[in-house]
């Protein structure tokens, strides 16, 4: 199963690629520009441009559909009203502090379908669950008066902190539960990120 | 001639202020005030970035927060706004040749939006009132944490700025459609038809029918056009933040008398929606429309001929206008009680447009400077090329994190600010800008002054674009890896990324007093004063005859 880590650590990668393709097009282009053509014949025609736009609209669709197919978690949000999950963890926000329905760290087992719903009593926070190395493993933002929930499965053993993912004034600067959730029974540990 | 004396009396004498017609006074006014307001900004910045890398001990929570709502707003209203409005304050007249409609207004606009920035600046400074820009409810009414003084301070200052907006939309608007004494009336119909690409987009479907074009000619040159549409969606996004601001002082009022109305009264994710579609349309419709026009201008200043595709990219400005007021719901992505249908449409496919209208105007642009080869390498070229670059490389970013699936591990990271917006508006918006004011320099200045360096421009724009892409690439980077961006990391967390991100944003800060120097010794603190002084011109001169050389050529 496609981990957040491996997404991220394609974003990386892919983007990269792109940033210097593009910083060599413009560098290319800057040179060019100054030089007198040996001819005057261009291939730059509309129909060059409209082949350009097919492209970008091609680009600008494909992205989605080709997250909808290799990311999980787009298929979890779109039919989570579909989905039975093994297990519902309540989570309350009031005054800055998370609580958390029971002692921490919450064990979830490796593969168990969980539905976080968490509420906020007061401002608008978030909740976002992050690997001992920092990195991200979900997040999304807590609107007052709602039941916010997010299907997750997941498939990496770890121990995992919360944090608040939105501002909610400078008393909210430090939102942090450590060791608020525990993965267990994978075959698999956390492997892609950094160790702390 | 000693630095002193240099810096007071400019280059070869500086600029002769008294030869400036009140139109150019008053856009050199916009530039200079919108200019400080962008080096208070990149300061604002640095602390921040320092305060990132290892926590100022001087520099409470409070504090911290209070720079980062203040940041943006000087950044993008007292800075981008005052540039931008100034140029097309100037440029409306100056490309429909006839006068502007209001010298008066013109002023009250950029006086009113200043004093309003440093209102904001101050609530932040002097009571800590940090509700950022997003202002998400209900944190601008929770009185736990923030003073009342500082809500009103904060509420008038941003009423100023959309005060003033309104004010330069009001001119704009009339000074497109009124008609000077002695000139002939322009009937409204093919105006307005001109003004939102309409005509363009008839000519597109007249070609493909093989008919004759709807007009041959339209009444409105492109960058024209461009202004106008981007003026809808500034008048629709000053309402919307109005509003909001009504909103707050309401519940300011509920608090001081006891009115006992409580703020969940208010429906916090509709509010979000609603705040979203107007705030939106500055970095989608605004930005975006104004930055094409600004290209679509200096490409056609630059190489002296027709745009390429000039159909196309006008009936394109027309499809930006659908596609900016429905995109809105890419900033809930991660809002879970959001409908699944609006993200999917307005958050994801629509937005997607985005990446179609401005990268039509890019391959518009590059294509008509290519096809004027061999092009000298000015400063405005060089900004421009620059410009073009940080779009290229902000806009892919922002689709990206437009996507249901990369938008729940990159929402609120560094990678938003970094990667996308700030190279956006630092490397795509400002180079542009800048190469908007090499270009209109000597017009505004009648060629009366000789810039002072070209070394130092050099050094201001390699300074400028390495800063900016080596600073949106490392909080980009640090953003992938998880860190967050509203929220204050003590341990070294992210150090690896902080410190590279740091020294470029360095660089930024360096570029800027590189270019002011550059500016005020060539036109001089007495020049620079002059500007503000009374023009001695009549006010129907748009640019004095030595300038109008320059405009018919």
């Amino acid at each position: 199963m496609t981990t957040t880590t491996e997404v991220l650590w394609t974003l990386k990668v892919v983007y990269t690629i792109y940033a210097f393709s593009i910083i060599s097009l413009i560098a290319w282009f800057a040179y060019r520009v100054t030089k007198q053509p040996n001819s005057y014949k261009t291939w730059l025609t509309p129909k060059v441009f409209y082949t350009y736009l097919a492209i970008l609209v091609m680009v600008g669709v494909g992205i989605h559909i080709l997250t909808y197919n290799k990311i999980p978690w787009v298929a979890w949000e779109l039919k989570k009203h579909k989905i039975q999950p093994d297990r519902v963890i309540e989570v309350q926000i009031k005054d800055h502090q998370f609580i958390l329905p029971e002692e921490t760290p919450i064990k979830i087992n490796c593969g168990e379908v969980v539905m976080f719903n968490v509420k906020s009593a007061d401002l608008t926070y978030g909740f976002g669950l992050f690997r001992q190395d920092n990195t991200m493993v979900f997040q999304m933002q807590v609107v007052p008066g709602y039941d916010n929930e997010l299907l997750w499965q997941f498939f990496e053993e770890g121990t995992f902190y919360v944090l608040s993912t939105e501002y909610s004034g400078p008393k909210g600067a430090r939102m942090k539960v450590p060791d608020a959730f525990q993965v267990v029974n994978c075959e698999e540990k956390v492997s892609k990120g950094r160790e702390k | 001639m000693s630095i002193k004396e240099l810096l007071i009396n400019g280059h070869e004498g500086g600029l002769d202020h008294t030869g400036l017609s009140p139109l150019q006074k008053i856009t050199l006014r916009f530039v200079v005030v919108g200019l400080i307001f962008y080096g208070v900004a990149a300061v604002e910045g640095m602390i921040m970035r320092a305060h990132e890398v290892k926590p100022i001990p001087l520099l409470s929570d409070e504090h911290f927060f209070a720079i980062m709502t203040a940041h943006p707003i000087v950044g993008i209203f007292g800075s981008t706004y005052l540039l931008v409005f100034g140029a097309f304050t100037f440029l409306v007249p100056y490309l429909m040749k006839k006068p502007l409609f209001s010298i008066k207004l013109a002023n009250f606009t950029w006086i009113i939006m200043s004093v309003g920035t440093v209102l904001v600046w101050l609530s932040g400074f002097i009571f800590h009132y940090a509700p950022l820009y997003t202002i998400y409810w209900p944190l601008p009414v929770d009185f736990e944490q923030f003073s009342i003084a500082g809500a009103v301070m904060f509420v008038l200052g941003v009423a100023f700025i959309m005060i003033g907006t309104l004010g330069f939309i009001f001119n704009t608007y009339a000074t497109v459609f009124y008609t000077p004494k002695g000139q002939k009336k322009q009937p409204i119909k093919p105006l307005l038809m001109s003004a939102f690409g309409i005509d363009g987009f008839l000519n597109l479907i007249n070609k493909i029918r093989g008919k004759e074009p709807y007009v041959k000619e339209p009444p409105l040159s492109l960058p024209l056009v461009a202004i106008f549409r981007g003026t809808v969606d500034t008048f629709l996004d000053a309402l919307v933040i109005l509003t909001a601001g009504l909103l707050i002082l309401f519940f300011i009022f509920n608090e001081v008398f006891q009115l006992g109305l409580h703020y969940h009264s208010v429906d916090a994710l509709l509010y979000k929606n609603i705040f979203w579609w107007g705030l939106d349309l500055i970095a989608d419709g605004l930005v975006l429309i104004y930055v094409a026009g600004t290209w679509y201008l200096l490409a056609m200043l630059i190489t002296g001929r027709n745009l390429f595709m000039q159909n196309i990219a006008r009936a394109a400005l027309l499809l930006e206008l659908i596609v900016s007021w429905a995109v809105w719901s890419h900033h809930l992505l991660s809002d879970q009680p959001q409908p699944e249908i609006m993200k999917l449409a307005s958050g994801e496919m629509i937005t997607a447009f985005e990446l179609i209208t401005q990268g039509l105007a890019f391959f518009i642009t590059l294509t008509t400077l290519w096809l004027a080869r061999p092009l000298k390498m000015t400063n405005e070229l060089k900004f421009l090329l620059g410009g073009l670059l940080g779009f290229a490389l902000a806009v892919p970013a922002g689709i990206i994190q437009a996507d249901l699936g990369m938008n729940r591990l990159l929402h609120n990271t560094q990678w938003v600010a970094g990667a996308h917006f700030h190279v956006a508006i630092l490397v795509g918006l400002t180079m542009t800008l800048y190469s908007a004011i090499y270009i209109l320099f000597p017009i505004l200045t009648n060629k009366s002054v000789k810039l002072y360096s070209q070394r130092l421009a050099n050094w201001h724009f390699w300074l400028h674009l390495i800063g900016g892409i080596g600073m949106g690439a490392f909080m980009g980077m640090a953003g992938i890896d998880g860190m967050l961006r509203r929220h204050i990391y003590t341990e070294g967390e992210y150090m690896l990324y902080m410190i590279p991100a740091g020294i470029f944003g360095a660089m930024l800060l360096l570029a800027w007093v590189i270019f002011m120097f550059n500016i005020i010794a060539t036109i001089g603190l007495k020049g620079l004063i002059g500007i503000f002084k009374p023009s001695e011109i009549e006010k129907e001169v748009i640019v004095p005859e030595t300038a109008t050389a320059v405009q018919k050529g």
